[in-house]
């Protein structure tokens, strides 16, 4: 199977991701599907990260939690969050193909960031559903 | 599940090494990586358990240049070998493109290639795909052991059993000396690209 996004579409979603979480001081943000790959990343000047990996891991991540979640009787965990000292990440899933990676320092609080995810996700499926309906 | 950004141009193609376990798809894995570093920008990633066994997965990303003005960025994958992470193999073949079947010469291996090779047909058919419809190689690894009288399966034994009815092309390989592994890594990217391309037009 084999997918597309044009530059409008991709454009579109880089500008919701920007004003929504670039904006409140995440450090990185990657849309992702499940299979590994990376539809857009975004990072805040400074910090490098190696997405292609971090792609690859939160992918198979998710699919391990979801699979945990189907043992224990749940249908899934749409939400998943892993706290570190200086930086934390956060996974927000999108559709059922897509996940949304956020990774913020201290001076962004997880209520915060989780608001601005569900608002970022709202937008980016009207331009996911119009891209892959084209 | 390839993935094909018309912005910056590039296409994104997921590729699993598949096989029984010890079979060697870390090693061709880590064999890509010593060989191409200059075109791999990062790390290796492996999830291993405490033995050295693969327990996850190992992930190679790895730069192959510009085809057709696209540049082509392809993420090798290896699958854990052993029976019991099947859970995981199934996770790590999620929209996979091409597969390389790396299977043991060893003669005392062959039950389990075979089972290795139907595990594998079981779970692409989880995600309604067919064996014999996806960009596959097989390569038949560690036939350099055959100079120190270890004895080894004959490739027409592993033709018979493995590759009867899928007729993929097929490598005498050594992971560990290298042979064979870009060989069969450049193949499997030929008919992967190749397929994407077919299903563009």
């Amino acid at each position: 199977m084999i997918y597309s996004m044009g530059q409008k579409e991709l454009d579109g979603i880089e500008d919701v991701l920007k004003d929504t979480l670039i904006e409140i001081g995440v450090q990185c943000v990657c849309l992702i599907d499940m299979a590994g790959n990376i539809v857009v990343s975004l990072e805040k000047g400074e910090n490098q990260h190696d997405i292609y990996s971090l792609a690859a891991l939160a992918a198979g991540n998710f699919g391990a939690v979801n699979s945990m979640a189907k043992i224990i009787g749940e249908e899934e965990f749409s939400l998943l969050f892993h706290k570190g000292d200086d930086v934390s990440i956060h996974f927000s899933k999108v559709f059922q193909d897509f996940l949304l990676i956020s990774i913020f320092g201290q001076d962004v609080s997880l209520g915060f960031l989780r608001l601005k995810v569900s608002e970022a996700i709202e937008k980016i499926k009207d331009l996911l559903t119009l891209s892959l309906n084209t | 599940m390839a993935f094909i950004n018309l912005k910056k141009k590039e296409v994104q193609v997921k590729i699993v090494y598949y096989g029984p376990g010890r079979g060697g798809k870390t090693t061709n894995l880590e064999y890509i990586f010593k060989k191409f570093q200059d075109r791999i920008k990062t790390d290796m990633v492996t999830i291993k358990t405490q033995g050295d066994r693969t327990l996850f997965f190992d992930f190679l990303p790895l730069g192959l240049g510009q085809i057709k003005g696209y540049n082509i960025k392809i993420q090798l994958y290896t699958v854990p070998g052993q029976v019991k992470y099947n859970a995981t193999r199934k996770l790590v073949l999620m929209g996979v493109d091409g597969l390389v079947f790396v299977a043991d010469s060893l003669v005392e291996r062959k039950q389990q290639n075979i089972e290795s090779l139907s595990n594998l047909r079981e779970n692409l058919a989880s995600y309604k795909k067919d064996i014999s419809e996806i960009p596959l190689v097989l390569q038949y690894n560690k036939r350099d052991l055959a100079k120190n009288d270890i004895p080894l399966l004959p490739v027409s034994v592993l033709q018979e059993d493995l590759n009867s009815k899928l007729n993929a092309q097929a490598f005498e390989a050594s992971a560990v000396e290298g042979k064979n592994v870009t060989e069969t890594m450049k193949q499997i990217i030929f008919l992967t690209v190749a397929s994407l391309e077919r299903e563009l037009k």
